[in-house]
């Protein structure tokens, strides 16, 4: 009974914080290059892009929504982007200023059509984000006559590559934009209006608000945050492609999921979202220092993101019992009808 | 106290020193409770009296604690709702718990299919169906979807499925919430024939009036514990209440007539909300509590969410403070100082897994906010400002809204409307659910708004409750307002009267006798 009290109390407090450090313990104990400088910078690297269309998707996700279309966009908003910074009658400052702006761009006009099909016709994001996933496909590989653009500046190429004090400059603009959307849902209107309408739409509306236009922005930043991690990509690459980004948004779901934010709404934070994507990371770059193939590389990190939401489903029991024990019983006020589970 | 003394057959259910706790909370304390064998013993107590526990211990939810339950003499431990539905005791609970797109039929019988040769036997089906609804008196078809039907046939649909297997006794748990007076009074037939047929029946209901129409004992809660257990005759409503609360409350409605009426506030002109057939006009002043009543599905609140913006409207203007507004989403009503406090809280109320703050800031972010980021502090200082006047029960203003009981949240969503500074306040069934306790102290509250100058809309099926705290009572039938009351001309007769005017004619017809024209 004791042990189990602690048990909840740690699953509680700590969490998939915790399930990282210990994960990162475990490797560190049986593969001796894990720990490395090298290979801690490249987990970071590796990391990187999936937290940044992670954190958009964590807005999309806390509304009740999901965006399927996120690798197909990356796909698209690279191609824009190279095209611009590899267009030869532009000086190389401006082609790269102009290429961040237009693969953000690109982004953005992406997510703001997902987001107005959904509100105006009142259809499940899901469907509408898949014929998103099409149609920014098929856009990239048209714009770009299924070719893949490459020698870029090298003042942007190095960008990619370079570290400060070891750290990754990639990884340093991934962590600006965890802490910058963690600001948002934390401090702002804006977050706030997020947990309300994942949790209650009705009530929102009901309490004088039009929940669409927060749904919108809410796809929009989601498609800018895609087009930020095409210009990142695109760093670390070197190259822009219109197959590139297959699967990413099952990578970047299943961060948001195992970082403890629910699929229904309402629940959830950026650093779980941080947390969700440095657990992958660190797992598959464990598991292939440990020899282990592709195939069952993949095998396993689709067991432990069911394993992550099972935990999580504990956790929110863990969390509901603890609650009751921390909270006075108050005659009256408290929850005497039955109120417990 | 319990006294367990005759020596006539075993007792249907008996109690015997039965103690649940909850952690940090004792939900029932030795409870010593005989319910004999064809009788309607009705319960009654406050929220977290423990009436609910009690009911959740009789159909195999919760275990006790210490104490145990006797069923006809032998001791009575179910496992599962299903163990107690094979001992026979069936409950009917305030939320319903079909499956709204199957069939009637298919809902009464799920459990229990009949069946030819491994397919379903919709013939039968039908046929057996069609035999449990004449035994509650409810005129549907078994094929119809129960998405279809309206709350007071779903309730007695629920009644129909428990009647379905063969039990002895059967708990109705507030089955009345949202009934109409003449679907009430075929309720009470039913239990009635129930009864005859030798079911004991386990009554709970806020409403006191009804203990008398129906009950044969009444046993009172307060706070886990029994309190006293009476016959009908000598139970009275001062003494219930009494015991409930433990205090005596005086008059159940104590009206304050200081009605200083001033400006018209808001004016609605031939407002048609959507699919209806028939406008409405009426109009509201600062100080007035105006009240609405009407049968369940007389249109009364389609036309106030109509007003609020809530639904769409096919015609119909609306005027504040004499200005003519355009009203066509909630957000556009808020803006002109009107509200609306929903029938049900906790779906379109309050956000229960937020704070209490943050439901009570959400009206209006803009005060607590600058620049689109939020002032902590300044949103939890705004929010326990609130909290105190209203004298909402929370331990802090960061509980979840959730976890407070029914009386405080329907207190916490009348904060996020002062915090709004709201002029115009429509309240829809304000204190369904809500025990007598906290209700007094919401009728007080309405007073005090009133008096401050507000307007208020109240929305209301219980009618003592609208002649006691209103100052004029609009009513509503078939879609008309058929009735405009001063408080001098309130009478139940009265008001039923206009209520049913629209139903009785058939072909509405102006200036008939015991209605006045509409207003």
């Amino acid at each position: 009974m004791r042990a189990k009290r602690i048990l909840y109390l740690l699953l509680r407090e700590a969490g998939i914080g915790l399930a990282l450090v210990l994960l990162a313990l475990v490797f560190a104990a049986v593969a001796p290059r894990f720990a490395s400088v090298t290979n801690v910078t490249n987990i970071l690297t590796q990391i990187s892009i999936n937290t940044v269309i992670a954190v958009g998707m964590t807005f999309v996700i806390l509304l009740g929504g999901i965006d399927l279309s996120v690798g197909s966009v990356l796909a698209l908003a690279t191609i824009v982007g190279g095209l611009i910074i590899t267009s030869e009658t532009l000086s190389p400052g401006v082609a790269i200023l102009l290429s961040v702006a237009g693969s953000t761009l690109v982004g953005c006009l992406c997510g703001l059509f997902n987001g107005v099909v959904c509100e105006r016709w009142k259809i499940h994001s899901f469907i509408v984000t898949l014929g998103m996933l099409n149609i920014a496909r098929g856009a990239a590989l048209q714009i770009s006559n299924s070719r893949t653009i490459f020698s870029f500046p090298d003042s942007f190429n190095e960008v990619g590559a370079a570290t400060i004090f070891g750290v990754p400059i990639i990884f340093l603009m991934a962590l600006g934009v965890v802490l910058a959307g963690r600001f948002i849902l934390n401090r702002t209107v804006y977050g706030r209006m997020i947990y309300a309408i994942g949790n209650n739409e009705e009530a929102v509306r009901l309490s004088g608000h039009a929940p669409s236009l927060y749904k919108v922005a809410a796809f929009t930043l989601c498609g800018g945050m895609v087009g930020l991690a095409a210009i990142m990509y695109m760093m670390r690459l070197n190259i822009a492609s219109p197959i590139l980004g297959v699967g990413f948004e099952l990578n970047a779901i299943a961060a948001v999921v195992i970082g403890g934010t629910s699929m229904s709404g309402g629940k959830g934070s950026m650093m779980g979202t941080l947390l969700g994507a440095s657990i992958m990371g660190v797992l598959s770059n464990g598991l292939l220092l440990l020899g282990m193939g592709d195939f069952a590389r993949q095998m396993v990190t689709g067991l432990i993101i069911v394993v992550a939401v099972i935990i999580d489903k504990y956790r929110a029991q863990a969390l509901m019992r603890s609650s009751f024990q921390l909270e006075p019983a108050r005659p009256g006020a408290g929850k005497g009808t039955g109120g417990a589970p | 106290m319990g006294a367990l003394g005759n020596a006539s057959p075993p007792d249907i259910i008996e109690f015997q020193g039965t103690t649940k706790r909850f952690p940090g909370v004792l939900a029932l304390d030795r409870i010593d409770l005989v319910i004999r064998r064809g009788e309607v013993h009705v319960l009654v107590g406050q929220n977290g009296a423990g009436k609910s526990t009690l009911v959740k211990l009789l159909c195999g939810l919760f275990a006790p604690d210490e104490g145990r339950i006797l069923l006809e003499g032998e001791p009575y431990a179910p496992r599962s709702t299903l163990a107690a539905i094979r001992a026979g005791i069936r409950v009917v609970f305030q939320e319903f718990n079909l499956l709204p797109y199957l069939t009637v039929a298919e809902n009464i019988f799920f459990q229990r299919l009949p069946r030819r040769a491994g397919l379903v036997d919709f013939g039968r089906l039908f046929r057996d169906a069609e035999a449990m609804l004449d035994q509650v008196g409810l005129e549907i078809s078994p094929r119809a979807r129960v998405e279809t039907l309206g709350v007071a046939q779903t309730q007695l649909l629920e009644i129909a499925k428990a009647l379905s297997t063969q039990s002895k006794v059967l708990i109705l748990d507030e089955p009345t919430a949202t009934l109409t007076p003449p679907e009430i009074h075929r309720l009470f037939e039913i239990i009635a024939r129930l009864k005859a047929r030798g079911v004991t029946i386990l009554y709970i209901s806020h409403r006191l009036q009804e203990v008398f129409d129906v009950g044969d004992r009444i046993t009172v809660l307060r706070n886990g514990r029994k309190v006293e257990t009476l016959s009908a005759g000598e139970a009275s409503i001062p003494r219930i209440v009494k015991l409930m609360v433990g205090k005596e409350m005086g008059e159940e409605y104590p009206f304050q007539p200081e009605l200083r009426v001033g400006a018209e506030l808001l004016r609605v002109e031939d407002l048609r909300p959507r699919g209806r057939q028939h406008a409405v006009s009426f109009a509201l002043h600062r100080g007035e509590l105006l009240g609405v009543a009407g049968l369940v599905g007389s249109g009364r609140t389609e036309a106030v969410r109509a007003v609020f913006g809530a639904d769409t409207r096919e015609s119909g203007r609306i005027y504040r403070d004499g200005q003519e507004v355009s009203i066509r989403s909630p957000r556009d009503a808020v803006q002109s100082g009107i509200c609306l406090l929903t029938e049900d809280r906790k779906a379109q109320g309050l956000i229960l897994a937020m704070p209490c703050y943050a439901n009570v800031t959400i009206t209006n972010l803009g005060r607590v906010s600058h620049a689109g980021l939020l002032h902590g502090g300044a949103e939890r200082s705004a929010t326990q400002e609130l909290v105190d006047e209203l004298h909402i029960q929370t331990p802090s203003v960061e509980q979840l809204v959730g976890n407070l009981s029914g009386g405080n949240q329907q207190k916490t969503v009348i904060a996020k409307w002062l915090f709004r500074r709201s002029e115009v306040l429509i309240f829809d069934e304000p204190t369904r659910g809500i025990d007598v306790g906290a209700r007094f102290e919401i009728y007080q509250l309405l007073w005090r708004l009133a008096a401050a100058g507000k307007g208020i809309l109240i929305v209301s099926s219980d009618l003592p409750e609208l002649m006691g705290i209103c100052h004029r009572i609009l009513v509503f039938s078939n879609g008309r307002i058929t009735g405009d009351l001063p408080r001098d001309q309130f009478s139940q007769e009265r008001i039923l009267a206009c209520a049913y005017h629209e139903y009785v004619q058939g072909r509405p017809r102006a200036g008939s006798p015991g209605a006045p024209a509409p207003g």
